[in-house]
């Protein structure tokens, strides 16, 4: 991510990128523009040219002491470059929005990838690219490609709760199984939650902190030697899809700290998985489960380390009435050597569960031909005592311009567990968007 | 699964609810059964040739007159003429949708759904469609999902009402009303083509409420073909125009419903 600061003063440069995204929204939907000069250079080159206009704002619904007010406040661009050969695809996708929270302008290259189906039982993708797999919805057990809570929590759209990975990926489609192969040569973690947006629990602290207590990480930056590897191997058996995973890296987001406990780090980490998904009685039904080795903490004594865990999911989906969607998941996080854990802690340091459980309920119903839709996706866990709601409504008003509006709604009962820790955050947002 | 290498070839695809024709010869004199007709009209309408592919363009008209336009290319390939068969949809537009692809394996059969999934290229996600209700808007337009993939004949009686010059009216009541919106409906089914040109939905009360007609067919390979039909929607005041274009059959479309081809369509899934 490439940023600008402070070229023009912050507030007059948020409401101006406002203000031109809105009216650049308001033209382009009332003139109902035809030729787009940008669109037309590209087209002599043959290359397809989209993308969005949007804006977004969102406040705080609470006082939080460690943050400001305003949770996200930005003017966006994304351009979506897309160019076919006889050879392979290229395609280029970027963000460009001014942050009117951070005072800051933003250049997110998202996609730069080339493209290639070299022979009939392989596909080969190049470069900076989105890469998902497993079964769970909005739980991720398999998919160790990186995240963006931060965009995620704040009220950004879910395409940003998936962060871009500059990787190799390879395909190859054999008869009686497909292989996926994943190489990222320097490690790319999320975009996890650090105090700059989110205010967090920060367990050297011992209490929720915010902008002036960001968390300091010790980042891996070694070209090829802090790498990661995943591989995926699936197969369809009667449109149930099974599938065996491998990954070898590290925690995505901090799992430790270092010695001095200066700094959060990001320990290696082994996972090994397994999921099934498919049609169970009037729905889809799916399950997971996945074995983290916590490499540097394999005995579990080492309590600056995440200890080892076994991970499992188990989700059904059914559509239970016209539009209306319902889907449900049942999540555990087990803790391994959790008697070496519980014995190793500092004093005064809250400890974890052996167990997390958590739930999830995601309600879809769409309305009006499909153009408006609401839908409630909310996380509970049992064993932490916390919520995490997001209510999103979306109406498409024509075939470019949507409106949206949402929230991020977190409580529970104790200040450090995993949703609760952002109970400050809770936010509402308004966004317009427009397509072409 | 049963894999038919087709060699039935009737006609080509119907790639959406009343595409094409058949070649089927005029009816001489005795009119045949009903069965006859209503699966001869079945393989038509959603089974020509081995395979097919279309452009199709749908415009979704509001009663109050607002557009919203839908274009996708879909591709059809028959596991077993009139009965199971694959679709693969790769939308354009509108922008917010465009590049994502919908699949679909239909199985025909008592108490068997069908296998639907999506991708969306924004998350590179495959999902899985948890979507029973076939009578269900598709993509937001008057067609229900039942008018693009087909209606299984055995979910309805069928009774031959009218013989016409041109057509056959035949007349098709739900074994389980209480999954349908409708209380019966009509198909006017042409005689020489056995393409159906007009269907009447009756609701509960027995008003008329839902007609999709076949406005215009073309000859495309040596068969008739459905390439523009509307839908109304009586009671909404809403309707929806489909136009099929690029139609080719017998395409030779290969093993493309996989999540291989979701996540990076065939290539004459893209143009």
């Amino acid at each position: 991510m490439i940023v600008f600061r402070r070229i023009v003063p912050i507030h007059i440069r948020t409401v101006v990128l406002l203000a031109m995204t809105c009216s650049a929204i308001v033209v382009a939907q009332d003139e109902q523009v035809k030729s787009d000069p940008v669109r037309e250079f590209f087209e002599r080159f043959d290359t397809e040219y989209h993308g969005f206009y949007e804006a977004r704002a969102g406040y705080r619904l609470q006082n939080d002491p460690d943050e400001k007010d305003m949770s996200i406040m930005e003017a966006r661009y994304q351009f979506d470059l897309f160019h076919m050969r006889d050879w392979g695809d290229i395609k280029v996708k970027g963000d460009v929005y001014g942050d009117g929270v951070e005072e800051k302008g933003v250049f997110d290259l998202r996609e730069a990838n080339l493209f290639m189906r070299p022979t009939d039982s392989m596909d080969v993708k190049l470069g900076r690219q989105v890469l998902t797999w497993g079964t769970g919805d909005l739980i991720f057990i398999n998919d160790l490609f990186p995240k963006d809570w931060q965009s995620f929590f704040i009220g950004r759209d879910t395409e940003y709760l998936k962060a871009p990975s500059d990787a190799v990926k390879v395909s190859l489609f054999m008869d009686w199984a497909n292989l996926d192969v994943a190489y990222t040569p320097e490690f790319d973690s999320d975009r996890f939650i650090s105090g700059e947006r989110l205010s967090y629990w920060n367990p050297v602290l011992g209490d929720r902190a915010g902008e002036d207590n960001t968390m300091s990480v010790e980042r891996r930056r070694e070209f090829l030697e802090e790498d990661e590897l995943a591989l995926r191997l699936y197969r369809n058996i009667r449109n149930y899809e099974l599938a065996l995973y491998g990954y070898w890296g590290y925690w995505k987001s901090p799992g430790g700290f270092n010695e001095a406990m200066t700094a959060a780090v990001f320990p290696d980490l082994y996972v090994y998985g397994a999921s099934i998904r498919g049609t169970v009685g009037k729905g889809i039904g799916n399950a997971e489960i996945g074995y983290y080795d916590s490499v540097d903490d394999r005995d579990g004594d080492d309590f600056l380390i995440n200890n080892s865990e076994m991970r499992y999911l188990v989700g059904y989906t059914q559509e239970i009435a016209r539009d209306f969607t319902a889907g449900v998941q049942y999540y555990v996080e087990q803790m391994l050597d959790y008697d070496d854990y519980e014995n190793n802690q500092p004093a005064g340091m809250p400890k974890r569960d052996e167990f997390r459980h958590l739930t999830t309920l995601r309600l879809t119903k769409l309305l009006m031909n499909q153009n408006l839709s609401l839908s409630l996706f909310t996380y509970y866990s049992p064993s932490d005592e916390d919520v995490y709601m997001r209510p999103i409504a979306n109406y498409k008003a024509s075939d470019h311009l949507a409106v949206e509006i949402g929230g991020n709604v977190f409580f529970g009962d104790e200040t450090h567990t995993f949703f609760n820790q952002f109970h400050n955050n809770t936010n509402a947002y308004l966004a317009v968007r427009y397509s072409f | 699964m049963l894999r038919k290498e087709s060699s039935a070839v009737l006609l080509v695809c119907a790639v959406f609810s009343l595409t094409v024709a058949g070649v089927a010869r005029a009816a001489e004199g005795d009119a045949p059964d009903v069965q006859t007709i209503v699966t001869r009209a079945n393989i038509v309408a959603y089974y020509q040739g081995d395979d097919g592919k279309a452009t199709v363009k749908m415009t979704i008209t509001s009663k109050a007159g607002q557009t919203r336009e839908r274009e996708f290319i879909i591709l059809r390939k028959d596991v077993v003429d009139g009965g199971d068969q694959n679709y693969f949809v790769y939308f354009q537009r509108p922008s917010d949708v465009r590049r994502m692809v919908y699949m679909v394996k239909k199985h025909v059969g008592e108490g068997k759904d069908d296998d639907r999934w999506l991708y969306l290229p924004a998350l590179d996600l495959v999902k899985r469609v948890a979507a029973s209700d076939k009578r269900t808007s598709f993509v937001g337009s008057d067609f229900v999902y039942e008018d693009v993939s087909g209606r299984g004949l055995d979910q309805d009686t069928h009774e031959l009402i009218e013989t016409t010059d041109a057509m056959f009216i035949v007349k098709n009541v739900p074994k389980k009303p209480e999954e349908v919106e409708f209380s019966y409906y009509t198909v006017a089914i042409d005689r020489k083509t056995y393409v159906p040109t007009k269907m009447d939905f009756y609701d509960k009360q027995g008003q008329l409420y839902r007609v999709i007609e076949s406005k215009d067919v073309k000859v495309i390979q040596d068969l008739p073909t459905v390439t523009r039909s509307v839908v109304k929607d009586l009671k909404t005041g809403g309707q929806t125009e489909m136009e099929f274009t690029n139609v080719q059959y017998n395409v030779g479309i290969g093993d493309i419903f996989e999540e291989r081809y979701l996540r990076r369509p065939p290539r004459e899934a893209m143009r």
